[in-house]
């Protein structure tokens, strides 16, 4: 096989997936899905379905953060990124997020003041230099990166800032998998759990799954053999009829997360009655807003922000993707229209993007991996 | 923007303690370990980096195969040491 010398760890990595096989049930179909986009990385980089029983499907999840923004959202950022006072601040993962006119790199382009910064922190610093200017952080992410931005409004409130706010899109995960969990288009067996997420949020968030929906959780680490482990010890519950909450990734992931982050999102930000997605649609309490008493630092309190919806296009199955319902290649502009140079949907986007690994890794073995699928 | 890095810290800011310089891949950056508030940090020890905030500390062989996994993603993992080469946090 193509991946064996991939890694070092190929031996172990055969030994795991001997193990696995034995688990499965003869005639029995397994769909596990993996939340976090960074495992989907991973599982394409090493093809690791190539290691798995043909019973064994992995879906892709929808955390990725740049890929769940609604194209509406990308065209309010533009909007505030083109009053003539504000200077706009993003990472560099939302930079090619296209919105109905562009992306941030195409208004960047066209004069309009976007800088990339790495950190909140630098877009507060681009704030203190800039007093005449007002500073605009486009705050994304899951509870991976709530955290930062929540300190940094801390931060700016300590030291008094007037002329910075973030435009806050933070998104949380439990909602976005409850979701999936109520959707009709799809099965599960069992959840792969994000591995930095938990690191702030901790396992026990996830204990709904297994107590109401009768499914394992297994919060894993992002190396091959950490997601093999996962799937091994997701199987044995199954073959077991058992679903519980289990950490693979203690090395990281400590049970009841970071309170100290916890404490700086609940401090700063509280939870909006709902919030789009793209692909998912509308989901109650699933992104964060800033709070009352920190209004002076929300763009959307202190600019108006023109609140657009817009359909995403029509050629685009982000959304199927995204809930694990089409596999990236089944997207009818995949590969062909829809590249990681010229991305039509989020999915291509970001590197942790199902479309943009599957296209960098895993186009292969996509007919293989398809043929797998469906049988 | 998701992933996360590890770092060696070095030492802290005389005269801001949340902020502590840190050593990723060669790269010398200063980074906030507010995060960590509960934990004890000193010079030495390994965390792992997310846009800027320490949000986990970690041992030195985690560090190691967190190195080499992100090493192996490529063009992220470079686009990320880019972006925060170009960090001045303070």
């Amino acid at each position: 096989m193509r991946f064996v010398d991939e890694f070092r760890d190929a031996d172990k990595a055969h030994a795991l997936a001997a193990k696995i096989a034995a688990l499965c049930e003869p005639g029995r179909e397994y769909k596990l899905m993996e939340v976090c986009g960074g495992h989907t990385h991973t599982i394409y980089k090493h093809g690791l379905e190539d290691y798995l029983p043909e019973q064994i499907t992995l879906v892709h999840g929808p955390g990725c953060p740049v890929c769940v923004i609604p194209m509406g959202r990308v065209d309010d950022a533009m909007a505030l990124a083109s009053h003539p006072d504000v200077i706009m601040t993003s990472f560099g993962d939302m930079m090619r997020v296209p919105g109905s006119n562009g992306s941030f790199f195409d208004a960047k382009a066209r004069g309009t003041d976007i800088r990339m910064v790495y950190s909140p922190l630098d877009s507060l610093k681009i704030a203190r230099q800039n007093p005449d200017k007002q500073v605009v952080f486009m705050a994304i992410g899951f509870e991976t990166t709530a955290p930062s931005t929540a300190m940094t409004v801390l931060r700016a409130a300590g030291e008094g800032l007037t002329n910075f706010s973030i435009f806050c899109n933070h998104v949380t995960i439990i909602p976005a998998i409850k979701a999936i969990l109520d959707s009709p288009d799809l099965r599960l067996d069992g959840f792969i759990g994000p591995g930095h997420v938990s690191a702030v949020i901790g396992c026990r968030p996830y204990d709904f799954i297994a107590r109401d929906y009768g499914k394992p959780v297994v919060v894993a680490g992002f190396e091959p053999l950490d997601i093999l482990q996962s799937i091994y010890m997701l199987m044995l519950q199954l073959s077991r009829g058992e679903s519980t909450v289990e950490n693979q990734y203690t090395r990281v992931v400590p049970w009841d997360g970071n309170a100290v982050a916890l404490r700086a999102i609940g401090q700063t930000m509280e939870l909006r009655p709902y919030f789009e997605w793209r692909g998912l649609g509308f989901i109650s309490h699933s992104a964060l807003k800033v709070r009352d008493e920190y209004s002076g630092f929300d763009a959307e309190t202190v600019f108006s922000v023109p609140g657009v919806r817009v359909a995403d296009p029509k050629a685009c199955q982000c959304g199927e993707v995204l809930k694990g319902v089409l596999k990236p290649w089944e997207c009818k502009v995949f590969g062909t229209a829809c590249t990681p140079e010229t991305p039509i949907g989020t999915c291509m986007v970001s590197p942790e993007g199902a479309c943009a690994a599957y296209y960098n890794y895993g186009r292969l073995t996509r007919q293989r991996v398809k043929e797998a699928s469906r049988s | 923007m998701c992933l996360g890095i590890p770092g060696e810290v070095i030492d802290f800011l005389p005269d801001q303690p949340d902020l502590a310089r840190v050593d990723v891949s060669g790269v010398r950056r200063v980074i906030n370990v507010g995060l960590l508030a509960e934990e004890e940090v000193v010079p030495g020890d390994w965390v792992l980096i997310h846009v800027g905030f320490a949000l986990s500390k970690i041992d030195e062989a985690e560090a190691a195969a967190a190195l080499e996994f992100l090493a192996g993603i490529g063009q992220a993992y470079e686009d990320e040491l880019a972006a925060l080469a170009e960090s001045r946090i303070e």
